[in-house]
């Protein structure tokens, strides 16, 4: 084998596999993009309950329910397009989606349940005063919690 | 040749002695519960602020079936998987029949009623420093708690770590004699000092460790890698966390962060706990985290 082919072969396999987990990262992204854009749609309406529930923000009745509407609407997703094996954060970059979502798709999808079940009880209480909203954060942050602490890696 | 052998076998024996002085487990004096009695009804808080039931209540158990302390749950470490022992009231398979005093030298000492060592995994290094009379409302509390029959699993733990006497040693060189952050606190932050260090347990997971696996003190809630090895746990020394005291009351009552991201990990764990204490608790915890000395 000539000097060159010694280096290259192995060269080009390397690229391939570069190439392979770029062309993974690439092929992903667009899923990855959108889970975390929904994630932060969702972040965005319980912030402005939450900053309300805080005494960051005034109360405000009508902006309260149209924030839990949101949520509720944002939990009838079906966001099986975007949850796609292979994206979880051992293989792909930016993402901290644990492998776990897929060895246990049922527990996941049970606890997307339970947050749409906390959404319920947060969409009666919003519109009912303060009180009432304040009580419903706990339920809430409890459901997204849950499910992170089993499919989310812990922020770095 | 003989005088040798005998001397040598004198050292040694002076060897074990020592090793076996040094390593006796530490024992309470009755005295200690003299006109005290339990308070179930405070035993509640002492409960979720030391977060019994993340470790003693079945894996995944929600709801009411938190309260029910059958154990199971393991915990890997570098030196073996511990497994929590059922603390339920169950007369045979939890601590139903122990006494008072009993309980309160596991959780004070961290030794058996039959005086044995328990293993640090057991976080009585924070516990130690709690007040004799909230470890009897806390058992009190635990006397109302539904009984499981659940038998407590062995550890899974090899030579020479399945020897406890040597955790004498370990504990020797690690229990806490006192509060990490000694300096003048005022009221509200000196409460949350006794629920964040004697209690809470905050620094078993934020503080990192030594090879032996004892706390780092000089670098008390510094951060500490995860030990599922998946991650950081954050530090929350206040050049680090640079939440109000408001949203760091806040998250340990509802989860949400100051951008209403949700808390995940096993902090998700210990917030409901602490969701069931008072706001004033989890203000003081905030105002105590504010006190903390700077980990740079
Ligand atoms: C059923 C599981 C599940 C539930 C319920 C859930 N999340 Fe998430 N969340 C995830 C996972 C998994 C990720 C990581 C996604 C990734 O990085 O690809 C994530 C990521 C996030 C992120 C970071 C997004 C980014 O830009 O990286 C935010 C913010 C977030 N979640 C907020 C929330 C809030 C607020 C709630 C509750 C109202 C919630 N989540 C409920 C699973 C869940
Ligand atoms: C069993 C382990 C454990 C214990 C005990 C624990 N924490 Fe945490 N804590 C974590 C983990 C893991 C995170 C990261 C959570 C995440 O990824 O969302 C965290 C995050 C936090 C944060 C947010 C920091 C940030 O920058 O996002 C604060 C504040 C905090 N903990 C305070 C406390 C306090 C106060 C206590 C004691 C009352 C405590 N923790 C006890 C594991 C623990
Ligand atoms: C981080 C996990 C953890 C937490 C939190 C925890 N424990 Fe434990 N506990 C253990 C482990 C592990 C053991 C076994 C220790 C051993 O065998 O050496 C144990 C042992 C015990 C024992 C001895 C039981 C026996 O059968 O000998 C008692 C009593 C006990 N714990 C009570 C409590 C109480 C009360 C709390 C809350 C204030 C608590 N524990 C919190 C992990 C924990």
């Amino acid at each position: 084998m000539s000097l060159a082919r010694r280096v290259t072969l192995p060269a080009a396999i390397l690229s391939l596999a570069i190439g392979a987990a770029a062309y993974a990262q690439q092929e992903f992204s667009g899923a990855i993009n959108a889970r975390q854009g929904h994630m932060q749609i969702m972040a965005f309406n319980v912030g402005i309950l939450g900053n309300m529930a805080r005494g960051n923000t005034e109360y405000d009745a009508e902006a309260a329910t149209t924030a839990a509407s949101n949520l509720a609407a944002l939990a009838m997703v079906d966001g099986r397009g975007y949850w796609v094996p292979g994206s979880d954060n051992g293989a792909v970059e930016n993402t901290r989606a644990l492998p776990a979502i897929w060895e246990d798709m049922a527990g996941f999808g049970a606890d997307w349940q339970a947050y749409g079940e906390a959404v319920t009880g947060l969409q009666a209480a919003a519109g009912n005063g303060l009180d009432a909203l304040r009580g419903a954060m706990g339920p809430l942050g409890n459901a997204c919690g849950a499910c992170h602490d089993d499919f989310r890696q812990p922020s770095d | 040749m003989g005088r040798l052998i005998l001397s040598c076998a004198l050292a040694g024996c002076l060897a074990i002695g020592m090793f076996w002085l040094l390593t006796a487990p530490e024992r309470s004096d009755a005295a200690l519960l003299s006109g005290l009695e339990g308070d179930a009804r405070r035993g509640e808080a002492v409960f979720w602020a030391g977060g019994c039931a993340s470790c003693h209540a079945a894996q995944e158990a929600t709801g009411d079936d938190r309260l029910v302390l059958s154990g199971g749950r393991a915990f890997a470490s570098d030196f073996g998987t511990f497994i929590a022992p059922n603390i339920s009231p169950h007369p045979e398979a939890g601590i139903g029949g122990w006494s008072d005093l009993a309980f309160v030298d596991a959780m004070r000492n961290g030794v058996s009623p039959d005086g044995r060592h328990y293993y640090p995994a057991f976080p009585y290094t924070a516990y130690r420093l709690a007040t004799v009379q909230d470890m009897l409302d806390l058992r009190a509390f635990i006397d109302t708690l539904p009984p499981s029959a659940q038998p407590s699993l062995p550890h899974e733990v090899g030579f020479p770590f399945s020897i406890r006497r040597l955790v004498g040693v370990w504990k020797r060189l690690h229990m806490p004699d006192g509060y990490a952050v000694s300096g003048p606190l005022d009221p509200v932050a000196e409460r949350g000092r006794y629920l964040s260090e004697a209690l809470a347990h905050c620094a078993e997971c934020h503080t990192p460790r030594n090879r032996l696996g004892g706390l780092d003190r000089d670098l008390w809630m510094a951060g500490a890698p995860n030990p599922n090895g998946e991650g950081r746990i954050p530090g929350i020394t206040p050049d680090r966390l640079s939440w109000s005291e408001a949203d760091i009351a806040a998250y340990l009552r509802d989860g949400f962060t100051p951008d209403f991201d949700s808390a995940g990990g096993h902090m998700a764990d210990v917030i409901r706990n602490l969701a069931m204490l008072e706001d004033a608790d989890r203000a003081a915890i905030a105002a105590y985290l504010k006190a903390l000395p700077e980990s740079e």
